[in-house]
Protein backbone atom coordinates (compact mmCIF):
# COMPACT_ATOMS: atom_id res chain seq x y z
CA UNK A 1 0.00 0.00 0.00
CA UNK A 2 1.10 3.39 -1.22
CA UNK A 3 0.71 5.76 2.20
CA UNK A 4 0.95 9.17 2.17
CA UNK A 5 2.02 10.20 5.63
CA UNK A 6 -0.16 12.97 6.95
CA UNK A 7 -0.65 14.33 10.78
CA UNK A 8 -2.00 13.10 13.29
CA UNK A 9 -3.56 9.29 13.05
CA UNK A 10 -5.67 10.17 9.85
CA UNK A 11 -3.82 8.65 7.21
CA UNK A 12 -4.36 8.20 3.25
CA UNK A 13 -3.78 5.92 0.74
CA UNK A 14 -2.32 7.40 -1.94
CA UNK A 15 -3.60 4.36 -4.60
CA UNK A 16 -7.11 4.36 -3.44
CA UNK A 17 -7.64 8.36 -3.66
CA UNK A 18 -8.30 9.65 -7.06
CA UNK A 19 -8.33 13.58 -6.31
CA UNK A 20 -12.45 13.68 -6.70
CA UNK A 21 -12.25 16.73 -4.47
CA UNK A 22 -15.65 15.64 -2.31
CA UNK A 23 -12.97 15.66 0.96
CA UNK A 24 -11.63 19.26 -0.06
CA UNK A 25 -15.68 20.65 -0.37
CA UNK A 26 -16.37 19.47 3.20
CA UNK A 27 -13.52 20.45 5.43
CA UNK A 28 -14.29 23.00 7.66
CA UNK A 29 -10.72 24.64 7.64
CA UNK A 30 -10.44 24.46 3.97
CA UNK A 31 -7.10 22.33 5.14
CA UNK A 32 -7.16 19.96 2.07
CA UNK A 33 -6.18 20.91 -1.66
CA UNK A 34 -5.86 18.91 -4.56
CA UNK A 35 -1.89 17.94 -4.95
CA UNK A 36 -0.38 15.75 -8.08
CA UNK A 37 -3.46 14.23 -7.93
CA UNK A 38 -4.47 13.34 -4.73
CA UNK A 39 -5.21 14.94 -1.23
CA UNK A 40 -3.29 16.68 0.41
CA UNK A 41 -4.17 17.28 4.25
CA UNK A 42 -2.38 20.51 5.74
CA UNK A 43 -1.47 19.56 9.13
CA UNK A 44 -1.80 22.90 11.04
CA UNK A 45 -5.03 23.76 9.96
CA UNK A 46 -6.54 19.89 10.38
CA UNK A 47 -8.95 19.65 12.97
CA UNK A 48 -9.52 16.04 13.02
CA UNK A 49 -12.86 16.30 12.69
CA UNK A 50 -13.19 13.20 9.90
CA UNK A 51 -15.72 15.14 7.65
CA UNK A 52 -13.24 13.96 4.97
CA UNK A 53 -13.18 10.60 5.71
CA UNK A 54 -17.26 10.53 5.61
CA UNK A 55 -17.10 12.32 2.33
CA UNK A 56 -14.78 9.25 0.74
CA UNK A 57 -16.72 7.70 -1.83
CA UNK A 58 -13.27 5.43 -2.70
CA UNK A 59 -12.64 4.80 1.47
CA UNK A 60 -8.89 6.43 0.90
CA UNK A 61 -8.66 7.64 3.85
CA UNK A 62 -8.34 5.40 6.74
CA UNK A 63 -7.47 5.28 10.55
CA UNK A 64 -4.02 4.21 12.30
CA UNK A 65 -3.54 2.17 15.41
CA UNK A 66 -1.84 0.97 17.59
CA UNK A 67 -0.63 -2.86 17.58
CA UNK A 68 -3.04 -4.60 19.03
CA UNK A 69 -0.18 -7.38 20.38
CA UNK A 70 1.10 -4.18 22.49
CA UNK A 71 -0.74 -5.73 25.38
CA UNK A 72 0.83 -8.98 25.97
CA UNK A 73 3.79 -7.04 27.49
CA UNK A 74 1.64 -6.34 30.44
CA UNK A 75 0.04 -7.92 33.38
CA UNK A 76 -2.63 -5.86 33.57
CA UNK A 77 -4.35 -5.06 30.05
CA UNK A 78 -7.03 -2.76 30.52
CA UNK A 79 -9.32 -2.06 27.98
CA UNK A 80 -10.66 1.25 27.98
CA UNK A 81 -13.13 2.42 25.89
CA UNK A 82 -16.19 5.19 25.49
CA UNK A 83 -20.47 3.61 26.48
CA UNK A 84 -20.83 4.51 22.33
CA UNK A 85 -18.94 1.35 22.20
CA UNK A 86 -21.74 -0.85 23.48
CA UNK A 87 -24.51 0.94 21.83
CA UNK A 88 -23.38 -0.21 18.45
CA UNK A 89 -24.60 -4.00 19.24
CA UNK A 90 -27.74 -4.79 18.17
CA UNK A 91 -30.01 -5.79 21.04
CA UNK A 92 -29.08 -9.61 21.03
CA UNK A 93 -25.73 -8.80 22.44
CA UNK A 94 -25.58 -8.48 26.11
CA UNK A 95 -23.63 -5.68 27.65
CA UNK A 96 -22.37 -8.79 29.91
CA UNK A 97 -21.27 -10.87 26.71
CA UNK A 98 -19.77 -8.12 25.18
CA UNK A 99 -17.40 -7.61 28.06
CA UNK A 100 -16.91 -11.46 27.86
CA UNK A 101 -15.86 -10.87 24.10
CA UNK A 102 -13.51 -8.14 25.26
CA UNK A 103 -11.99 -10.30 28.10
CA UNK A 104 -11.99 -12.77 25.40
CA UNK A 105 -9.45 -11.11 23.15
CA UNK A 106 -7.00 -11.05 25.68
CA UNK A 107 -7.76 -7.99 28.11
CA UNK A 108 -8.03 -8.58 32.09
CA UNK A 109 -10.22 -5.67 32.73
CA UNK A 110 -12.73 -3.43 31.05
CA UNK A 111 -13.74 -0.28 31.70
CA UNK A 112 -15.79 2.21 30.20
CA UNK A 113 -14.46 5.48 30.08
CA UNK A 114 -17.78 7.46 31.75
CA UNK A 115 -17.37 5.23 35.25
CA UNK A 116 -15.86 7.98 37.72
CA UNK A 117 -18.19 10.69 36.01
CA UNK A 118 -19.44 11.86 39.24
CA UNK A 119 -16.01 13.73 39.42
CA UNK A 120 -15.82 15.25 36.80
CA UNK A 121 -19.10 16.58 37.09
CA UNK A 122 -17.96 17.79 40.53
CA UNK A 123 -14.96 19.47 39.57
CA UNK A 124 -16.68 20.90 36.34
CA UNK A 125 -19.56 22.41 38.71
CA UNK A 126 -16.51 24.01 41.04
CA UNK A 127 -14.45 25.28 38.27
CA UNK A 128 -17.56 26.99 36.08
CA UNK A 129 -19.16 28.69 40.13
CA UNK A 130 -16.07 30.87 39.27
CA UNK A 131 -17.41 34.57 38.40
CA UNK A 132 -14.09 35.89 37.43
CA UNK A 133 -13.73 33.40 34.04
CA UNK A 134 -14.63 34.37 30.89
CA UNK A 135 -18.43 33.15 29.94
CA UNK A 136 -20.38 31.32 28.56
CA UNK A 137 -17.66 28.15 29.68
CA UNK A 138 -17.38 26.12 26.34
CA UNK A 139 -17.12 22.52 27.15
CA UNK A 140 -13.17 20.88 26.35
CA UNK A 141 -15.00 17.39 25.86
CA UNK A 142 -14.08 17.03 21.93
CA UNK A 143 -10.95 17.68 21.12
CA UNK A 144 -11.62 18.23 17.43
CA UNK A 145 -13.74 21.74 18.49
CA UNK A 146 -11.20 22.24 20.63
CA UNK A 147 -8.61 22.84 17.74
CA UNK A 148 -11.16 24.71 15.99
CA UNK A 149 -11.32 27.09 18.14
CA UNK A 150 -7.87 27.69 18.30
CA UNK A 151 -7.50 27.58 14.76
CA UNK A 152 -11.04 29.29 13.59
CA UNK A 153 -12.26 31.26 16.39
CA UNK A 154 -9.18 32.24 18.52
CA UNK A 155 -10.53 34.82 20.85
CA UNK A 156 -13.10 32.10 22.72
CA UNK A 157 -10.19 30.09 23.43
CA UNK A 158 -10.47 31.84 26.62
CA UNK A 159 -13.83 30.41 27.46
CA UNK A 160 -12.65 26.60 26.92
CA UNK A 161 -12.64 25.00 30.05
CA UNK A 162 -9.42 23.90 31.10
CA UNK A 163 -10.24 20.39 32.73
CA UNK A 164 -8.99 17.00 31.12
CA UNK A 165 -11.53 15.09 29.03
CA UNK A 166 -13.29 11.86 30.79
CA UNK A 167 -10.65 9.62 28.84
CA UNK A 168 -7.61 11.46 31.00
CA UNK A 169 -10.14 11.11 34.37
CA UNK A 170 -10.60 7.47 34.02
CA UNK A 171 -7.46 6.38 33.08
CA UNK A 172 -6.09 7.86 35.79
CA UNK A 173 -8.65 6.36 37.76
CA UNK A 174 -8.03 3.18 36.52
CA UNK A 175 -4.17 2.85 36.90
CA UNK A 176 -4.49 4.23 40.37
CA UNK A 177 -7.38 1.81 41.71
CA UNK A 178 -5.35 -1.38 40.38
CA UNK A 179 -2.33 -0.19 41.87
CA UNK A 180 -4.08 0.23 45.48
CA UNK A 181 -4.59 -3.21 44.90
CA UNK A 182 -1.52 -4.15 44.20
CA UNK A 183 -0.52 -3.66 40.87
CA UNK A 184 2.83 -2.24 40.41
CA UNK A 185 2.72 0.85 37.69
CA UNK A 186 4.76 -0.83 34.69
CA UNK A 187 2.60 -3.86 34.65
CA UNK A 188 -0.57 -1.81 33.96
CA UNK A 189 -1.16 -1.39 30.14
CA UNK A 190 -3.93 0.58 29.18
CA UNK A 191 -5.45 0.33 25.45
CA UNK A 192 -8.29 3.09 24.90
CA UNK A 193 -10.51 2.22 22.02
CA UNK A 194 -11.29 5.30 20.02
CA UNK A 195 -13.98 6.69 18.39
CA UNK A 196 -13.20 9.07 16.53
CA UNK A 197 -9.77 10.51 14.61
CA UNK A 198 -9.97 13.41 17.03
CA UNK A 199 -9.96 11.69 19.98
CA UNK A 200 -6.80 9.72 19.19
CA UNK A 201 -4.78 12.58 18.08
CA UNK A 202 -5.06 13.88 21.75
CA UNK A 203 -4.62 10.63 23.33
CA UNK A 204 -1.08 10.60 21.79
CA UNK A 205 -0.27 14.60 22.20
CA UNK A 206 -2.17 15.37 25.60
CA UNK A 207 -2.15 19.07 25.95
CA UNK A 208 0.13 20.06 28.68
CA UNK A 209 1.69 16.69 29.60
CA UNK A 210 5.43 15.05 28.12
CA UNK A 211 3.73 11.57 28.14
CA UNK A 212 0.08 10.09 27.75
CA UNK A 213 -0.94 7.79 30.52
CA UNK A 214 -2.50 5.57 28.12
CA UNK A 215 -0.39 2.98 26.45
CA UNK A 216 -1.76 2.05 23.70
CA UNK A 217 -4.87 3.57 21.33
CA UNK A 218 -7.00 1.37 19.04
CA UNK A 219 -9.31 1.77 16.49
CA UNK A 220 -12.86 1.20 17.52
CA UNK A 221 -14.18 0.27 13.89
CA UNK A 222 -11.60 -3.11 14.57
CA UNK A 223 -12.05 -3.55 17.52
CA UNK A 224 -16.11 -3.71 17.11
CA UNK A 225 -15.26 -6.67 13.86
CA UNK A 226 -13.30 -8.39 16.83
CA UNK A 227 -15.74 -8.35 19.39
CA UNK A 228 -18.62 -9.78 16.69
CA UNK A 229 -16.23 -12.37 15.72
CA UNK A 230 -15.74 -13.86 19.02
CA UNK A 231 -19.61 -12.92 19.47
CA UNK A 232 -20.25 -15.05 16.51
CA UNK A 233 -18.66 -17.95 17.70
CA UNK A 234 -21.24 -18.59 20.26
CA UNK A 235 -18.60 -19.42 23.17
CA UNK A 236 -18.67 -16.26 24.78
CA UNK A 237 -19.57 -16.31 28.64
CA UNK A 238 -21.18 -13.15 30.08
CA UNK A 239 -19.32 -11.68 33.04
CA UNK A 240 -20.62 -10.95 35.62
CA UNK A 241 -21.29 -6.85 35.72
CA UNK A 242 -18.67 -6.29 38.50
CA UNK A 243 -16.67 -3.83 36.19
CA UNK A 244 -19.63 -1.70 35.96
CA UNK A 245 -20.45 -1.58 39.47
CA UNK A 246 -19.54 2.18 39.10
CA UNK A 247 -21.24 3.20 36.11
CA UNK A 248 -24.14 5.53 35.98
CA UNK A 249 -27.55 7.02 33.82
CA UNK A 250 -25.42 10.02 33.43
CA UNK A 251 -22.45 8.30 32.93
CA UNK A 252 -24.29 6.08 30.08
CA UNK A 253 -25.57 9.42 28.48
CA UNK A 254 -22.40 11.94 28.95
CA UNK A 255 -20.55 11.44 25.38
CA UNK A 256 -24.35 11.73 23.99
CA UNK A 257 -25.74 15.36 22.79
CA UNK A 258 -27.07 17.21 26.22
CA UNK A 259 -24.84 14.39 28.55
CA UNK A 260 -22.76 17.37 29.76
CA UNK A 261 -25.29 20.42 28.85
CA UNK A 262 -28.27 18.80 31.07
CA UNK A 263 -26.47 19.14 34.67
CA UNK A 264 -25.12 22.64 33.91
CA UNK A 265 -26.27 25.16 36.58
CA UNK A 266 -27.62 28.73 34.57
CA UNK A 267 -28.64 28.51 30.90
CA UNK A 268 -26.79 25.84 28.64
CA UNK A 269 -27.00 24.90 25.24
CA UNK A 270 -25.76 21.80 23.14
CA UNK A 271 -24.50 21.98 19.62
CA UNK A 272 -23.66 18.91 17.60
CA UNK A 273 -21.98 18.96 14.30
CA UNK A 274 -19.22 20.86 13.16
CA UNK A 275 -20.77 22.47 10.30
CA UNK A 276 -23.37 23.82 12.98
CA UNK A 277 -20.76 23.90 15.41
CA UNK A 278 -19.02 26.50 13.39
CA UNK A 279 -22.44 29.24 13.05
CA UNK A 280 -22.95 28.73 16.14
CA UNK A 281 -19.72 30.31 17.51
CA UNK A 282 -19.58 32.98 14.81
CA UNK A 283 -22.47 33.88 16.88
CA UNK A 284 -21.06 33.59 20.27
CA UNK A 285 -17.68 35.57 18.88
CA UNK A 286 -20.23 38.71 18.24
CA UNK A 287 -21.57 38.14 22.04
CA UNK A 288 -25.14 37.50 20.31
CA UNK A 289 -25.66 35.04 23.42
CA UNK A 290 -24.67 36.86 26.20
CA UNK A 291 -26.76 34.99 28.65
CA UNK A 292 -25.42 31.65 28.17
CA UNK A 293 -23.36 30.07 31.01
CA UNK A 294 -22.56 26.66 29.79
CA UNK A 295 -21.99 25.64 25.78
CA UNK A 296 -21.92 21.63 25.35
CA UNK A 297 -19.94 21.30 21.62
CA UNK A 298 -19.68 18.22 19.96
CA UNK A 299 -18.11 17.48 15.97
CA UNK A 300 -20.36 14.72 15.02
CA UNK A 301 -23.57 15.16 14.18
CA UNK A 302 -25.55 13.11 17.38
CA UNK A 303 -21.86 14.02 19.36
CA UNK A 304 -19.92 11.10 20.00
CA UNK A 305 -22.80 8.17 18.95
CA UNK A 306 -22.00 9.71 15.23
CA UNK A 307 -17.84 9.00 15.63
CA UNK A 308 -16.25 8.12 12.10
CA UNK A 309 -15.41 4.54 13.92
CA UNK A 310 -18.60 3.66 14.75
CA UNK A 311 -20.19 1.14 13.32
CA UNK A 312 -23.81 1.29 12.11
CA UNK A 313 -26.76 3.85 12.12
CA UNK A 314 -25.78 6.74 15.05
CA UNK A 315 -29.31 7.42 15.85
CA UNK A 316 -29.83 3.85 16.40
CA UNK A 317 -26.94 3.61 18.68
CA UNK A 318 -27.92 6.72 20.67
CA UNK A 319 -31.56 5.31 21.22
CA UNK A 320 -30.11 1.79 22.63
CA UNK A 321 -27.35 3.87 24.98
CA UNK A 322 -30.75 5.93 26.23
CA UNK A 323 -32.55 2.85 27.18
CA UNK A 324 -29.22 1.08 28.67
CA UNK A 325 -28.93 4.13 30.89
CA UNK A 326 -31.97 3.49 32.46
CA UNK A 327 -31.19 0.28 33.98
CA UNK A 328 -27.97 2.14 36.01
CA UNK A 329 -28.55 4.33 39.06
CA UNK A 330 -29.00 8.08 38.31
CA UNK A 331 -25.62 9.25 39.65
CA UNK A 332 -22.85 8.20 41.74
CA UNK A 333 -21.23 9.92 44.04
CA UNK A 334 -18.32 11.26 44.69
CA UNK A 335 -17.63 9.41 47.89
CA UNK A 336 -17.72 5.98 46.28
CA UNK A 337 -14.71 6.70 44.26
CA UNK A 338 -13.15 7.45 47.15
CA UNK A 339 -13.10 3.94 48.56
CA UNK A 340 -10.79 2.63 45.65
CA UNK A 341 -8.48 5.92 44.96
CA UNK A 342 -7.23 9.09 47.01
CA UNK A 343 -9.44 11.35 45.62
CA UNK A 344 -7.64 14.66 46.09
CA UNK A 345 -4.06 12.95 44.25
CA UNK A 346 -6.15 12.22 41.82
CA UNK A 347 -8.02 16.22 41.18
CA UNK A 348 -4.44 17.42 40.96
CA UNK A 349 -4.30 15.61 37.84
CA UNK A 350 -7.38 16.84 36.06
CA UNK A 351 -6.55 20.60 35.37
CA UNK A 352 -4.85 21.65 31.81
CA UNK A 353 -3.08 24.68 31.34
CA UNK A 354 -4.87 27.67 29.49
CA UNK A 355 -5.78 26.75 25.45
CA UNK A 356 -3.47 29.10 23.11
CA UNK A 357 -4.88 30.35 19.94
CA UNK A 358 -3.32 29.79 16.73
CA UNK A 359 -4.91 31.78 14.29
CA UNK A 360 -4.93 30.06 10.34
CA UNK A 361 -7.33 32.79 8.69
CA UNK A 362 -4.54 35.98 8.56
CA UNK A 363 -2.89 36.07 5.11
CA UNK A 364 -0.01 37.68 6.67
CA UNK A 365 1.28 38.33 10.18
CA UNK A 366 1.95 42.32 9.01
CA UNK A 367 -1.15 44.25 8.69
CA UNK A 368 -0.18 46.11 5.78
CA UNK A 369 1.11 43.37 3.65
CA UNK A 370 -2.25 41.58 5.02
CA UNK A 371 -3.99 43.95 3.56
CA UNK A 372 -2.47 44.54 0.13
CA UNK A 373 -3.03 40.02 -0.36
CA UNK A 374 -6.67 40.39 0.50
CA UNK A 375 -6.50 43.16 -2.24
CA UNK A 376 -4.60 41.02 -4.26
CA UNK A 377 -7.03 37.82 -3.89
CA UNK A 378 -9.89 40.23 -4.74
CA UNK A 379 -8.36 41.14 -7.99
CA UNK A 380 -8.04 37.95 -8.73
CA UNK A 381 -11.61 36.95 -8.03
CA UNK A 382 -12.71 39.73 -11.05
CA UNK A 383 -10.89 37.15 -13.04
CA UNK A 384 -11.99 33.35 -11.64
CA UNK A 385 -15.15 31.71 -12.92
CA UNK A 386 -16.84 31.86 -9.26
CA UNK A 387 -18.14 28.36 -10.24
CA UNK A 388 -16.24 26.48 -7.02
CA UNK A 389 -15.64 23.43 -9.32
CA UNK A 390 -12.99 22.26 -7.84
CA UNK A 391 -10.58 21.48 -10.60
CA UNK A 392 -7.44 23.69 -9.26
CA UNK A 393 -7.20 21.55 -6.56
CA UNK A 394 -8.53 24.47 -4.19
CA UNK A 395 -12.59 23.84 -2.98
CA UNK A 396 -13.64 27.32 -4.08
CA UNK A 397 -12.54 29.84 -6.47
CA UNK A 398 -11.43 32.03 -3.40
CA UNK A 399 -9.72 29.42 -1.70
CA UNK A 400 -7.67 29.46 -5.21
CA UNK A 401 -7.04 33.11 -5.22
CA UNK A 402 -6.11 33.33 -1.23
CA UNK A 403 -3.37 30.49 -2.26
CA UNK A 404 -2.43 32.34 -5.45
CA UNK A 405 -1.45 35.85 -3.27
CA UNK A 406 0.14 33.17 -1.10
CA UNK A 407 2.29 31.81 -3.78
CA UNK A 408 1.08 28.17 -3.16
CA UNK A 409 -0.92 28.08 -6.35
CA UNK A 410 -0.85 29.94 -10.38
CA UNK A 411 -3.52 31.72 -11.91
CA UNK A 412 -2.96 28.56 -14.97
CA UNK A 413 -4.83 25.92 -12.09
CA UNK A 414 -7.96 27.72 -13.27
CA UNK A 415 -8.80 25.32 -16.02
CA UNK A 416 -11.94 27.61 -17.31
CA UNK A 417 -8.52 30.65 -17.71
CA UNK A 418 -6.51 28.20 -19.56
CA UNK A 419 -9.38 27.61 -21.89
CA UNK A 420 -10.16 31.44 -22.04
CA UNK A 421 -6.57 31.81 -23.15
CA UNK A 422 -6.02 29.17 -25.67
CA UNK A 423 -8.98 30.55 -27.24
CA UNK A 424 -6.79 34.78 -27.16
CA UNK A 425 -4.05 32.35 -28.49
CA UNK A 426 -2.16 33.73 -25.29
CA UNK A 427 -1.48 29.53 -24.80
CA UNK A 428 -0.99 26.53 -27.07
CA UNK A 429 -3.42 23.34 -26.67
CA UNK A 430 -0.15 21.16 -25.58
CA UNK A 431 1.04 23.82 -22.56
CA UNK A 432 -3.03 23.82 -21.36
CA UNK A 433 -2.66 19.88 -21.31
CA UNK A 434 0.85 19.61 -19.99
CA UNK A 435 -0.13 22.22 -17.16
CA UNK A 436 -3.65 20.09 -16.30
CA UNK A 437 -1.51 17.07 -16.59
CA UNK A 438 1.46 18.42 -13.95
CA UNK A 439 -1.80 19.23 -11.29
CA UNK A 440 -3.27 15.81 -12.14
CA UNK A 441 -1.00 13.50 -12.81
CA UNK A 442 0.29 11.50 -16.27
CA UNK A 443 -1.97 9.81 -18.33
CA UNK A 444 -4.75 10.86 -15.57
CA UNK A 445 -7.34 11.39 -18.24
CA UNK A 446 -6.95 7.84 -20.57
CA UNK A 447 -10.23 6.74 -20.53
CA UNK A 448 -10.65 3.88 -17.38
CA UNK A 449 -13.31 1.47 -17.25
CA UNK A 450 -12.56 0.49 -13.84
CA UNK A 451 -13.62 3.50 -12.14
CA UNK A 452 -16.05 3.98 -9.76
CA UNK A 453 -19.32 3.49 -12.01
CA UNK A 454 -17.90 2.56 -15.39
CA UNK A 455 -17.94 -0.43 -17.15
CA UNK A 456 -16.10 -2.59 -15.36
CA UNK A 457 -16.22 -1.14 -11.73
CA UNK A 458 -15.41 -4.17 -9.19
CA UNK A 459 -15.34 -2.60 -5.55
CA UNK B 1 -9.58 48.48 -0.12
CA UNK B 2 -13.11 49.26 -0.62
CA UNK B 3 -15.77 47.17 -0.20
CA UNK B 4 -19.53 47.92 -0.57
CA UNK B 5 -22.82 46.35 0.94
CA UNK B 6 -26.37 46.87 -0.09
CA UNK B 7 -28.95 46.65 3.09
CA UNK B 8 -32.73 46.33 2.13
CA UNK B 9 -35.01 48.20 4.68
CA UNK B 10 -37.65 45.68 6.37
CA UNK B 11 -35.46 42.58 5.79
CA UNK B 12 -34.32 41.17 9.13
CA UNK B 13 -33.28 37.85 7.70
CA UNK B 14 -30.28 39.44 6.17
CA UNK B 15 -29.00 41.57 8.05
CA UNK B 16 -25.92 40.79 10.17
CA UNK B 17 -24.83 39.89 6.40
CA UNK B 18 -22.20 42.60 6.12
CA UNK B 19 -21.01 42.21 9.65
CA UNK B 20 -20.32 38.77 9.27
CA UNK B 21 -18.19 39.38 5.94
CA UNK B 22 -16.34 41.96 7.20
CA UNK B 23 -15.69 40.06 9.97
CA UNK B 24 -13.52 37.66 8.15
CA UNK B 25 -11.85 40.33 6.42
CA UNK B 26 -10.71 41.54 9.66
CA UNK B 27 -9.61 37.85 10.73
CA UNK B 28 -7.67 38.11 7.59
CA UNK B 29 -5.88 41.18 8.04
CA UNK B 30 -4.96 39.65 11.72
CA UNK B 31 -6.62 42.49 13.57
CA UNK B 32 -7.07 41.74 17.57
CA UNK B 33 -10.15 39.64 18.21
CA UNK B 34 -11.32 42.17 20.93
CA UNK B 35 -11.51 44.69 18.28
CA UNK B 36 -12.91 42.09 15.70
CA UNK B 37 -15.50 42.23 18.45
CA UNK B 38 -15.97 46.08 18.56
CA UNK B 39 -16.83 46.55 14.70
CA UNK B 40 -18.96 43.66 14.59
CA UNK B 41 -21.20 44.60 17.21
CA UNK B 42 -21.21 48.12 15.78
CA UNK B 43 -21.62 47.25 12.21
CA UNK B 44 -24.15 44.62 13.14
CA UNK B 45 -26.31 47.10 15.22
CA UNK B 46 -25.79 49.79 12.32
CA UNK B 47 -26.96 47.28 9.73
CA UNK B 48 -30.05 46.42 11.94
CA UNK B 49 -31.17 50.46 12.04
CA UNK B 50 -31.20 50.51 8.02
CA UNK B 51 -33.05 47.56 8.27
CA UNK B 52 -35.22 48.06 11.09
CA UNK B 53 -36.05 51.96 10.66
CA UNK B 54 -35.15 52.89 6.42
CA UNK B 55 -36.20 51.78 2.81
CA UNK B 56 -32.79 51.06 1.35
CA UNK B 57 -28.89 51.75 2.40
CA UNK B 58 -25.36 50.78 1.32
CA UNK B 59 -22.46 50.67 3.71
CA UNK B 60 -19.08 51.18 2.28
CA UNK B 61 -15.98 49.72 4.07
CA UNK B 62 -12.24 51.15 3.84
CA UNK B 63 -10.20 49.53 5.22
CA UNK B 64 -6.43 50.39 5.71
CA UNK B 65 -3.45 49.29 7.62
CA UNK B 66 -4.34 51.69 10.41
CA UNK B 67 -8.18 51.70 10.66
CA UNK B 68 -11.45 50.78 9.30
CA UNK B 69 -13.68 53.53 8.03
CA UNK B 70 -17.75 52.87 7.92
CA UNK B 71 -20.29 54.91 6.37
CA UNK B 72 -24.02 54.18 6.19
CA UNK B 73 -26.13 55.80 4.12
CA UNK B 74 -29.73 55.25 3.75
CA UNK B 75 -32.86 56.67 2.06
CA UNK B 76 -35.44 56.76 4.72
CA UNK B 77 -37.24 58.99 7.60
CA UNK B 78 -34.63 60.03 9.20
CA UNK B 79 -33.60 61.11 12.85
CA UNK B 80 -35.57 64.38 13.65
CA UNK B 81 -33.38 64.69 17.09
CA UNK B 82 -30.39 62.76 17.11
CA UNK B 83 -29.49 63.53 20.72
CA UNK B 84 -33.10 62.00 21.99
CA UNK B 85 -32.00 59.34 19.49
CA UNK B 86 -28.87 58.70 21.40
CA UNK B 87 -30.13 58.37 24.40
CA UNK B 88 -30.26 54.44 25.97
CA UNK B 89 -34.11 53.03 25.94
CA UNK B 90 -35.44 55.52 23.44
CA UNK B 91 -36.68 53.79 20.36
CA UNK B 92 -39.30 54.37 17.93
CA UNK B 93 -39.36 50.82 16.61
CA UNK B 94 -43.22 49.71 16.05
CA UNK B 95 -44.24 46.85 18.18
CA UNK B 96 -44.01 44.54 14.94
CA UNK B 97 -40.10 45.01 15.90
CA UNK B 98 -40.48 45.11 19.40
CA UNK B 99 -42.07 41.37 18.81
CA UNK B 100 -38.63 40.18 16.48
CA UNK B 101 -36.22 40.91 19.38
CA UNK B 102 -34.98 43.96 17.88
CA UNK B 103 -36.17 47.92 19.43
CA UNK B 104 -34.60 48.21 22.63
CA UNK B 105 -33.00 51.48 22.09
CA UNK B 106 -29.48 50.51 22.82
CA UNK B 107 -28.32 50.62 19.62
CA UNK B 108 -26.67 53.46 18.89
CA UNK B 109 -25.70 54.09 22.40
CA UNK B 110 -24.03 50.53 22.19
CA UNK B 111 -22.16 51.54 18.50
CA UNK B 112 -20.83 55.05 20.13
CA UNK B 113 -19.22 52.43 22.64
CA UNK B 114 -17.52 50.26 20.45
CA UNK B 115 -16.17 52.46 17.94
CA UNK B 116 -13.46 55.25 18.29
CA UNK B 117 -15.18 57.76 16.12
CA UNK B 118 -18.75 58.21 15.26
CA UNK B 119 -20.39 60.82 13.27
CA UNK B 120 -24.41 60.57 13.18
CA UNK B 121 -26.03 62.90 10.19
CA UNK B 122 -29.99 63.18 9.16
CA UNK B 123 -32.15 64.95 7.29
CA UNK B 124 -36.10 64.36 7.99
CA UNK B 125 -37.43 62.51 4.88
CA UNK B 126 -34.37 61.79 3.20
CA UNK B 127 -32.09 60.22 4.93
CA UNK B 128 -29.37 58.90 7.36
CA UNK B 129 -25.37 58.99 7.34
CA UNK B 130 -23.56 57.28 9.68
CA UNK B 131 -19.66 57.25 10.13
CA UNK B 132 -17.98 55.03 12.01
CA UNK B 133 -14.04 54.79 13.10
CA UNK B 134 -12.07 52.18 14.54
CA UNK B 135 -8.64 52.37 15.01
CA UNK B 136 -6.63 48.99 14.58
CA UNK B 137 -4.35 49.18 17.42
CA UNK B 138 -6.47 50.65 20.28
N1 LIG C 1 -31.02 54.72 10.07
C1 LIG C 1 -32.04 55.27 10.77
N2 LIG C 1 -33.07 55.87 10.15
C2 LIG C 1 -34.10 56.40 10.83
N3 LIG C 1 -34.17 56.38 12.18
C3 LIG C 1 -33.18 55.81 12.87
C4 LIG C 1 -32.07 55.22 12.21
N4 LIG C 1 -31.23 54.74 13.14
C5 LIG C 1 -31.79 55.01 14.35
N5 LIG C 1 -32.96 55.67 14.19
C6 LIG C 1 -33.84 56.19 15.25
O1 LIG C 1 -33.13 56.21 16.47
C7 LIG C 1 -33.79 55.42 17.45
C8 LIG C 1 -32.81 54.78 18.37
O2 LIG C 1 -32.01 53.85 17.66
P1 LIG C 1 -31.34 52.68 18.44
O3 LIG C 1 -30.55 53.23 19.56
O4 LIG C 1 -30.59 51.84 17.46
O5 LIG C 1 -32.55 51.89 19.03
P2 LIG C 1 -33.59 50.91 18.32
O6 LIG C 1 -33.08 50.64 16.95
O7 LIG C 1 -33.61 49.75 19.20
O8 LIG C 1 -34.89 51.66 18.30
C9 LIG C 1 -34.62 54.46 16.64
O9 LIG C 1 -35.73 53.97 17.33
C10 LIG C 1 -35.05 55.33 15.47
O10 LIG C 1 -36.12 56.17 15.82
S1 LIG D 1 -18.10 14.29 18.98
FE1 LIG D 1 -17.10 12.58 20.03
S2 LIG D 1 -16.63 11.13 18.38
FE2 LIG D 1 -17.03 13.10 17.41
S3 LIG D 1 -15.03 14.09 17.18
FE3 LIG D 1 -15.90 14.83 19.12
S4 LIG D 1 -15.14 13.43 20.68
FE4 LIG D 1 -14.81 12.44 18.70
MG1 LIG E 1 -31.20 49.86 16.62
Amino acid sequence: MNTQHMNHALKLDADKCIGCTHCIKVCPTEAIRVVNGKANVQAERCVDCGECVRACPYNAFYVDEDDWALKEQYKYRVALFPSVFIGQFARNHSQESIYGAILKLGFTHVYEVEQPIALLKEITKEYCADEEKTKPFISSYCPAVVRLIQLKFPSLTENIINIKAPHDLSANYIKRSLMNRGAKEDEIGIFYISPCVAKMAAVKNPIGEKQSIINGVLNMKEAYNRVMKVLETGEVEAVATDFMKRLTRDGVKWGLTTGESKHAKGKSMAIDGIHNVIKFLDRLENDEAPWLHFLEVRACDLSCAGGILLTGNRFLTDDRLRKRAQKFPAAGKVEDLQVTVDLDELRKKLYTDPIPPKPIMMLDTDMGRALEKLARARNIMCHLPGIDCGACGAPTCQALAEDMVQAKAKMSDCIFLQQTWQRQGKISAQKAFDNMENKWGKNRFMPDCNKKGAKNESL
Amino acid sequence: MQVKYQVEGGDFTSAGYASSQVKKLLKQLNVAPKVIKNVVVALYEAEVNIVAHAYRGVIEVELDPQKITLVLEDEGPGIPNIDLAMQEGFSTASPAVREMGFGAGMGLPNIKRNVDDMQLESQVDKGTRLTLIKFFNA
